[in-house]
């Protein structure tokens, strides 16, 4: 992509210049890829950007757009970017095939996927999804769904679902998949009540892949341990500010949309802020935003390799490192 | 507090007041229905107006419709090679100009075990019809998914095509089936691509006064036209709700999208400007159009009217208050001026100017009156000066008569005191200022003395006048040697000439010898008098049957002879003291003046005239004298 080319060459030359001619604290250079669009569900570190707190830890870090095109594995393999977000499945799955990325901070706490129904189709508990069609996404989505449909038995119609809901407003699928942040009130905004649906939420049922975390190479990482540490904390001061400040947070979200020509609605980022304070914050308000924790871990783990999507279940102690509390040891 | 307030305040308050009351009753009734009228027309209107673009859009969907669906059949029911295929999928473009784009797509392999997607798409694109393979795998996209997984064509919702030139679209599509095996197996899909463009000019088009305009909201509710471009495939009707917090408009975006009509009061989402709403649904895609109807666009006619209306009412209030002032100032001017006129005749000056008042109404009347009571209180007052005047003229005439009359009385007492031989006293008190009664003694010659008591009929001027003509007969008549009879039948003959007022008068005449106390008396018809007697008895002397003196011309009257004895009284009186009246109406009567006189015969004859006096008045007690009084009182002592 030649766009990022100029950025960085720009950057570049911003940086020796700066370095040349002011000769102040030299801030280290560093490039940084959400998996989607800037939309809330980034807002942590898009608000660190703007509000001068990856520049305060030391970082001069540039924000590479993400989206459909641009899959932030990609970027960290051929080192277009530093770090990247991914989900905790997906960070898993490609460790276990040997790319050697490591999980520097496991940002969201919680799984926001969930299974939605209408009440009308009759599905009001697991059991009534028998015999139901159920829109699932692509394979790193279906774990837990399908972990779930082997929880509880059931025997049911999987049918590939898009990006829309559409199909299932259509009742073309009875049951669809959801992120609670996103289609959930998609779906809401499209004239269906809350109480008129049926939600599975997958970590109310014991199945909580917790999702977005922050990754970096390997190499990356041995190279400069506190770039690492220094992005970690800048994130978290990010999110901080951004739970803090909802309408501050929320212009420069659409600010951000509206720049890259996505069509965006306050409500929506809106209700997608309040949920990802819902997912990031710890239950136990003593425990530090941003840990990965084995047990999650392993129980992600474990639900790929029951899919058959790894086969052996990488090391916990090579593929995460901690970065949040690593001063106050 | 109404009660000291002036007329015309009242009446500005009372009828201003009630005025105010019936015009705002009449205004509010008159808004009221003219509204309703005005609101059932626009809901009247609306309707239709929605209808019939519904209509229009409609038709048009319809008219697509039946392209992928005779497509479709087609592909069922005719064997075909892939270059038919592909000249009819461009005939259909090209023919169907309401189509942007048509494809038939396929099923996983289900055109060649070769290739997993086929679809031949073609498409307008600056005039020119193109042609291309869709290049993405679109078995999950709605356009797609939708009719396969429901088994019925759909219309979907409206969506930006990123690759064929930034139009908003909405795709028809129409699932077709190869029966093999006895088994309906979908073979894919057959599609015709709708640019919305022409359905956001015919909703454009729709302008209801300045700021009214419709919009069209898709089966989600996502807004495929409207006023505010932002909102176009960015929102819904339900963010826009829960933008605002308007549950009402996410109730109403539901009733939309579940395919409801109805007209309801709303409020712009743009500008929070009251509108009515109508709302139907197109039947084809199941979307929904919204018409929005500014009220205050609406009720212009009826607003302007009622600003004329209330300017009017305002106007007319003025005017009646204008009016009101002018007809209460109309009453109640010359009212004060009248009140202030009275206020000064009471004073007593009835010369003043009564104010001059032209109308001819009740007010107007009432000055008159005013004017003539002035005039009659002056005219009155005029005569009852003159009167006064006259009356004291008469009365100082009185007064001068009065005391002529008791100027020719006897007054100082004793009348002889070098005669010792007798005593003698008299009283007289008129009842008006002159009167009839009579008295008079006197000596005609060394040893006779003619003494008279007498009454003329009648009372005032006429009989003191006759008083005085008898005493004058009387004194002149009475000459020496004549006998009482004599004296009486004279003067009775002079008074009976020429008196033409009828005219009579009692006289009792005695001519006493004062040497030997031999009494030669005569009676024309008056009282008996008294004698006391030495013994103490008190007898009246004896009568001589004589009339009254100007009745009978030549009457002959008698006289009667009586001696006195040393020390005996003759008491003479008039009818006045014996008539006098108390509360009771009655009369003081002979009874009791012989009683009092009993009582008073011993004491000094002016004690016995000031005694009896004293009873008279003290019995008729306050009620006014009708008679005058006279008495004369004659002690004889006689010579030693």
């Amino acid at each position: 992509m030649p766009r990022y080319k100029i950025i960085l060459c720009l950057a570049l030359f911003f940086f020796i210049t700066v370095e040349a001619v002011a000769g102040e604290k030299a801030l280290k250079k560093a490039f940084f890829i959400p998996q989607w669009v800037p939309q809330a569900q980034f807002a942590g570190y898009y608000l660190a950007h703007e509000r001068g707190i990856y520049k305060k830890h030391g970082i001069d870090l540039t924000i590479i757009p993400g989206g459909p095109d641009s899959p932030p594995l990609d970027f960290l393999k051929s080192g277009k970017a530093d770090f990247g977000t991914l989900w905790l499945s997906t960070g898993i799955q490609m460790r276990a095939k040997g790319i050697k990325i490591i999980n520097i901070a496991q940002v969201l706490q919680r799984s926001a996927l969930m299974l939605v129904a209408k009440k009308s189709s009759g599905i009001k508990s697991p059991q009534d999804m028998n015999g139901k069609k159920v829109g699932l996404w692509g394979p790193i989505f279906q774990i837990q769904p399908k972990a779930f449909i082997k929880k509880y038995n059931l025997n049911v119609k999987i049918i590939r679902q898009s990006f829309s809901v559409n199909l299932f407003l259509r009742d073309g699928v009875d049951v669809a998949s959801a992120m609670w942040y996103n289609e959930y009130h998609t779906i809401l905004n499209s004239g269906l009540n809350p109480d008129e649906l049926t939600t599975f939420l997958f970590h109310k049922h014991g199945l909580n892949f917790p999702e977005d975390g922050i990754y970096t190479m390997k190499d990356t990482f041995q190279r400069d341990p506190d770039l690492c540490r220094a992005f970690v904390k800048a994130s978290i001061e990010g999110w901080q500010y951004a739970l803090a400040h909802p309408e501050e947070t929320l212009s420069i979200v659409m600010k951000n949309l509206q720049k890259e020509h996505i069509p965006a609605t306050w409500v929506h980022q809106k209700w997608m802020l309040d949920r990802m304070k819902d997912l990031i914050l710890p239950e136990d308000p003593n425990i530090p935003m941003g840990k990965l924790f084995a047990e999650d871990y392993n129980r992600v783990a474990k639900g790929l390799k029951d899919n058959g999507l790894i086969k052996e279940i990488p090391d916990f102690t090579f593929f995460y490192r901690e970065c949040i509390s690593h001063d106050e040891k | 507090m109404m009660k000291n307030r002036g007329i015309g305040l009242k009446l500005i308050l009372l009828i201003l007041t009630s005025v105010t009351l019936i015009f705002f009753l009449i205004f509010g009734y008159n808004y009221l229905f003219s509204r309703r009228i005005i609101i059932k027309n626009v809901e009247k209107n609306a309707r239709n107006l929605a209808q019939a673009t519904v209509n229009r859009i409609d038709m048009v969907l319809r008219s697509v419709e039946k392209v992928p669906k005779s497509l479709a059949y087609f592909l069922e029911s005719s064997s075909y090679s892939g270059g038919d295929m592909i000249d009819l999928l461009h005939s259909v473009v090209e023919n169907n100009p309401e189509i942007y784009g048509s494809t038939i797509a396929f099923e996983p392999y289900a055109y060649s075990r070769n290739s997993l997607c086929f679809a031949p798409y073609f498409y307008k694109c600056k005039g020119k019809i193109e042609f291309k393979y869709i290049p993405y795998k679109y078995f999950y996209w709605d356009w797609y998914q939708i009719p396969k997984e429901l088994n019925r064509p759909a219309w979907t919702e409206p969506y930006y095509d990123v690759g064929a030139g930034n139009i908003i679209m909405s795709t028809y599509s129409v699932p077709f089936y190869k029966t093999v095996l006895g088994k309906r197996q979908l073979m894919g899909v057959v599609t015709a691509d709708i640019s919305l463009s022409w359905l956001q000019k015919i909703i454009a088009s729709i302008k209801i006064g300045q700021t009214g305009y419709g919009f069209l909201v898709s089966k989600n509710g996502t807004f495929v036209t409207h006023h505010d471009e932002h909102l176009i495939m960015n929102e819904t009707i339900f963010s826009a709700a829960e933008a605002r917090a308007d549950a009402r408009l996410r109730e109403l975006g539901r009733e939309m999208i579940r395919g409801k009509s109805g007209f309801v009061p709303f409020s712009s989402i743009l500008t929070g400007k009251k509108c009515w709403m109508v709302y139907t649904p197109l039947s084809s895609s199941g979307w929904s159009l919204g018409v929005l109807f500014p009220q205050d666009e609406l009720m212009a006619d009826i607003t302007n009217l009622n600003r004329i209306v209330i300017f009017l009412g305002l106007a007319g209030f003025l005017f009646l208050l204008v009016v009101i002032v002018l007809i209460s100032g109309s009453i109640t001017r010359p009212l004060r001026a009248l009140a202030e006129a009275a206020k000064d005749i009471a004073t007593g000056n009835l010369d003043i100017e009564l104010p001059t008042i032209k109308s001819r109404d009740e007010v107007g009347k009432l000055a008159d009156s005013f004017n003539y009571m002035k005039s009659s209180l002056k005219e009155y007052i005029k005569e009852l000066t003159e009167t006064t005047a006259a009356k004291e003229r008469i009365e100082s005439e009185l007064k001068i008569a009065h005391d002529i009359q008791m100027g020719i009385l006897h007054k100082i007492f004793p009348p002889f005191p070098d005669r010792p031989e007798l005593d003698i006293y008299a009283t007289l008190e008129p009842a008006k200022e002159v009167g009839g009664d009579l008295y008079d003694f006197f000596f005609m010659d060394d040893d006779h003395l003619c003494f008279t008591v007498g009454d003329v009929s009648g009372k005032g001027v006429p009989a003191s006048l006759f008083m005085a003509i008898t005493m004058t007969l009387i004194k002149t008549k009475a000459t020496k040697g004549l006998s009482p009879d004599k004296v009486l039948s004279r003067v009775n003959e002079d008074l009976s000439i020429d008196n033409p007022s009828m005219m009579f008068v009692t006289v009792f005449l005695g001519i006493l010898n004062i040497r030997t106390g031999e009494l030669e008396y005569s009676n024309g018809g008056h009282n008996p008098p008294y004698i006391f007697h030495k013994n103490g008895d008190i007898e009246p002397l004896e009568m001589t049957n004589g009339m009254a003196l100007g009745v009978v011309e030549d009457f002959s009257y008698q006289s009667k002879k009586f001696v006195l004895q040393k020390g005996e009284t003759i008491f003479l009186y008039t009818d006045g003291v014996t008539e006098a009246m108390n509360e009771k109406e009655e009369l003081f009567s002979e009874e009791r003046l012989k009683k009092d006189i009993n009582a008073l015969k011993d004491k000094p004859i002016q004690e016995v005239a000031a005694g009896i006096t004293e009873k008279v008045k003290a019995f008729s007690q306050g009620v006014p004298q009708t008679d005058d009084i006279t008495m004369m009182i004659l002690r004889f002592y006689g010579r030693d």
